[in-house]
C-alpha cells in the first residue's frame, strides 16, 4: 500500500471504490437539489457525506474519514433533522418563482461554472506529479502525524477554534432563547380555570371500553343507550376509533 | 485511475451545491446545499494534500469541519428564530430588509 502511495498511482481497489461511489454521490447531490421534501434532502445529503468518508479512507486520510462520519453524518445532519422536526416536516418548497426565469438562469450559471472549473483543473493538472503521503506520515501513521502538526504548527489556529466553538454555542443559546412574556400557568391555575368552566370537565374522562367489550385501547366506552361516550378514546386514536368495535364490525373483521 | 478524478468529482459536487443554493426556497435545504459545497471543498483539500505529499491539506480540511459545525449551530438557530417570528422557513418570506 505505502509503495503504491509513494509512486502516486492509485490501486485497483481504489478505482473500484471511486467508480462505484462517485456516480452515487453525484446522483445523491442532484437529488438533494431536486427533491421537494426536506427530509429526503437530508437523507440524500447523508449519502453524499458517507461516500465522501469512503473517499477519505481510500485517499489515506482515515482520521478525517472518522471525523466526517462522527461530525457531519452524526452531529450536523442530526441537527438538521432535529430542526426539521421542530419547524415541521411537511414544509415543502413553494414552486412559485419570485424572480421570473431565475431557475433557468441559475442552472445555466451552474453549467458555465462547472465547465470553467473542469477546464481550469484540466489545464492546471496536466503535468502534475502526485507525491503521495507515505513520506509525510513516515512510519508513525496518519493520526499521530496529524496530531503532531496540529499541536505544533497549527496550535494557535486550534486554540482559536475553541474560542469559535464557545462563541457559536453562546450565540445559538442567545438566538434560541425566548423571553417569557406572561407568567407560567401552574397546575393550580389550570384547576381553577376548569372549576370555573364547570360542566363535564370536572370529573375524569370516561375510560375506554376495553374490559367491557374488547381488549383494544381504541374501543370506545358505550353509554347506556348504546351511543359512544365522547372523550373515552384518546384523541390520537380517534382515527381508528371512527368505526366502534361493536359485535358486528368485529365479526366482519374476523376477530 | 488518476488522482485528478477526485478533483473533478468535487468540482461537480460544488457546482450542484451552488445551483441548489440559487434555486431552492426552503432555508434548511439551502443550508444543506452549503454543507454540500463545504464537503466538496474538503475533498479537494484532502486530494491536494495527497498530491503534494504534505498533511497540511488534511489539517485545513479538519478546521473546515470545525467551522462548518459552528456555522450550522448558529445558522439553524437563526432559521429557528425567523421561523418563530414569521411561521415560515422560506427565504422568500424574509424580505423586511428589502429596498
Amino acid at each position: 500500500m505505502s509503495a503504491v502511495l509513494a509512486a502516486g498511482a492509485t490501486s485497483t481497489h481504489e478505482a473500484v471504490v471511486f467508480w462505484i461511489l462517485a456516480p452515487v454521490s453525484v446522483l445523491a447531490a442532484l437529488g438533494l437539489v431536486l427533491v421537494r421534501s426536506a427530509v429526503h434532502a437530508a437523507v440524500l445529503l447523508a449519502v453524499v457525506m458517507l461516500s465522501l468518508a469512503a473517499f477519505y479512507t481510500t485517499e489515506d486520510a482515515p482520521f478525517l474519514a472518522v471525523v466526517q462520519v462522527v461530525v457531519y453524518t452524526g452531529a450536523v445532519l442530526m441537527l438538521f433533522l432535529f430542526v426539521l422536526m421542530l419547524i415541521g416536516v411537511d414544509t415543502a418548497d413553494s414552486l412559485v418563482e419570485t424572480l421570473r426565469g431565475q431557475r433557468v438562469a441559475a442552472v445555466l450559471l451552474g453549467l458555465g461554472f462547472a465547465v470553467l472549473l473542469v477546464a481550469t483543473l484540466a489545464g492546471a493538472l496536466g503535468s502534475f506529479h502526485t507525491k503521495g503521503l507515505a513520506a509525510a506520515q513516515a512510519d508513525q501513521g496518519n493520526v499521530v502525524a496529524i496530531a503532531e502538526k496540529l499541536f505544533s504548527t497549527y496550535v494557535f489556529a486550534f486554540e482559536a477554534t475553541s474560542a469559535l466553538l464557545i462563541t457559536a454555542g453562546l450565540g445559538a443559546m442567545v438566538l434560541a432563547h425566548r423571553e417569557r412574556i406572561e407568567p407560567r400557568r401552574t397546575q393550580k391555575d389550570l384547576m381553577l380555570e376548569r372549576v370555573r368552566r364547570g360542566g363535564a370537565g370536572l370529573a375524569p374522562l370516561p375510560g375506554p371500553g376495553v374490559y367491557a367489550d374488547h381488549d383494544a385501547i381504541d374501543t370506545p366506552a358505550l353509554l347506556p343507550d348504546g351511543s359512544v361516550a365522547p372523550g373515552s378514546v384518546p384523541e390520537h386514536l380517534q382515527v381508528s376509533a371512527a368505526t366502534p368495535h361493536t359485535d358486528e364490525t368485529v365479526k366482519e373483521l374476523g376477530r | 485511475m488518476s488522482v485528478d478524478n477526485y478533483l473533478y468529482l468535487s468540482a461537480i459536487l460544488f457546482t450542484i451545491g451552488t445551483v441548489g443554493v440559487l434555486t431552492r426556497r426552503n432555508a434548511i435545504v439551502v443550508f444543506m446545499c452549503i454543507e454540500l459545497m463545504l464537503n466538496a471543498v474538503n475533498l479537494t483539500l484532502v486530494t491536494f494534500s495527497r498530491m503534494n505529499g504534505s498533511l497540511d491539506g488534511q489539517i485545513i480540511a479538519f478546521f473546515v469541519m470545525v467551522v462548518a459545525a459552528a456555522e450550522v449551530v448558529v445558522g439553524l438557530a437563526i432559521i429557528m428564530s425567523i421561523f418563530r417570528a414569521r411561521r415560515s422557513a422560506s427565504v422568500d418570506d424574509a424580505n423586511l430588509l428589502k429596498y
